[in-house]
């Protein structure tokens, strides 16, 4: 068996490009179609990082502000779950990046101006490579929910940004994960632009009971799935690949 | 009916939203220190073969705005057709590169080798080309594309062969400003918009 081209995305389970109650999305997504085609190496193939390039509290992100020195204000979380594609095979050493909002919902970005104040102690992202089982875990403070310039009234659910690479160029996924029991979720039309509530639970952490700590944290549960390849036996496989 | 019966489905995408900075680029974000450095400042190191290029451009809207708040990732074969990990690949080439448009004036700047071309799998040459990912504040789901250049042989590909509309095809050439120097605006809707790509 060899690899084959990715699978197509399934384009039923991610949202339209055209969302007006997201109204930024108006002026920003395409009219035309997508041009579609079978994968090629230049989507197949991918950056590869090392574990040399992480630092000991990069997937820490209540003490990776201060590099150990001091604690981020907010519940601690722990949130964690297995990179995998599509035939469920887990994704080893893939880079998972994650950024938040704090737990008063601000967000240390040149950008943002909500008047929560900024945690002296909090930064905002981290970063961790996944093992051979495709598991990654955080550390983390709970985000707060915050406002944010679209209809009057619209508040962001607590959410974690989350930006997974794969082995190829074309599994690229940027996503982010809600907290299970939020009653923003569904108030949310960046959420709801996840047209099926199947799929938008998918987003949804999970509280994780087992995995959390007595005394120290709760976890939460987050698993993700990203296109796979077409396994073949009949594959012609070009020279240099 | 499920047409894929014994697959999981994928995650969803949700947009990259305006802070993308933080997690991907901290220092843009004003946000330095927590890493040595950002990730993907450069596709290429010392040393790289081939001829070294500068593209720039702006990622614009429907009414011609350039957007301040897009990241784009650049992954690219090095000047011999061959991505990292092949035999034989340049080593001084990682190919992938993350660049933002400018906080102020939109503008993005992508200096790499000029990439060779890549054979596909049923033999084809592919004309040189440079992938690239565009997510953003309003754009749900990150949005693909390719670079190709105004002073390659881009008659034969097998992509570019594939747009119907021929004057669409212009939408994904690079167009040579200088000396080793190219402009690649990327029109994400209306008059003139972006070949985007589904592969
Ligand atoms: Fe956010």
């Amino acid at each position: 068996m060899s690899e084959g081209a990715l699978l197509p995305r399934q384009w039923d389970v991610h949202p339209p490009a055209y969302w007006p109650d997201y109204k930024t999305t108006v002026a920003r997504s395409p009219s035309l179609p997508l041009l579609s085609m079978e994968s090629t190496p230049s989507e197949e193939t991918g950056p590869r990082f090392g574990h040399t390039m992480l630092g000991p509290l990069d997937n820490n992100l209540i003490l990776n502000y201060t590099k150990g020195e001091a604690s981020a204000i907010g519940e601690r979380i722990r949130v964690h779950g297995k990179v995998m594609d599509e035939n469920g095979r887990p994704i080893p050493q893939t880079l998972v990046e994650i950024w938040q909002a704090n737990a008063g919902g601000r967000y240390r970005h040149i950008k943002d101006t909500y008047f929560a104040p900024l945690d002296p102690n909090f930064g905002g992202c981290g970063r961790t490579i996944t093992g051979d089982d495709g598991s990654y875990e955080f550390m983390t403070v709970r985000p707060g929910a915050y406002p944010w310039p679209n209809r009057a009234n619209d508040w962001r659910p607590m959410h974690i940004h989350f930006s997974v690479f794969g082995h190829s160029f074309g599994q690229r996924l940027i996503t982010q994960m809600y907290f299970q029991g939020d009653p923003l979720i569904e108030l949310c039309p960046i959420a709801a632009s996840v047209r099926d509530k199947t799929h938008l639970d998918r987003l949804v952490g999970a509280l994780d009971l087992k995995n959390s700590r007595g005394m120290d944290y709760l976890a939460y549960r987050f698993d993700i799935v990203l296109r796979g390849r077409r396994q073949t036996m009949f594959e012609n496989k070009t020279e240099g690949m | 009916m499920n047409p894929y019966p014994d697959m999981l489905s994928e995650t969803p995408s949700q947009t990259a939203g305006p802070y993308i900075h933080i997690g991907c680029i901290p220092s843009f974000a004003g946000l330095p220190g927590i890493y040595p450095e950002d990730l993907g400042q450069s596709p290429i190191s010392d040393g790289a073969k081939g001829q070294v290029i500068t593209v720039t451009g702006s990622v614009l809207d429907s009414t011609g705005w350039a957007s301040r708040d897009a990241m784009i990732e650049s992954w690219q074969a090095d000047s011999a057709g061959l991505f990292p990990g092949h035999k034989g690949a340049d080593p001084n080439v990682s190919g992938f590169c993350r660049f933002a448009t400018d906080k102020d004036n939109g503008e993005f700047l992508l200096k790499t080798v000029k990439p060779g071309a890549v054979t596909d799998r049923s033999g084809l040459k592919m004309a040189p080309h440079i992938s690239l990912w565009i997510v953003a504040r309003g754009i749900n789901t990150g949005l693909s594309t390719r670079i190709y250049f105004e002073d390659e042989d881009n008659s034969a590909d097998p992509l570019l062969s594939r747009i119907e509309q021929r004057p669409r095809i212009d939408t994904l050439i690079a167009k040579r400003t200088g000396d080793s120097v190219y402009r690649f605006d990327i029109r994400l809707k209306g008059e003139g918009e972006t070949v985007f790509l589904d592969l």
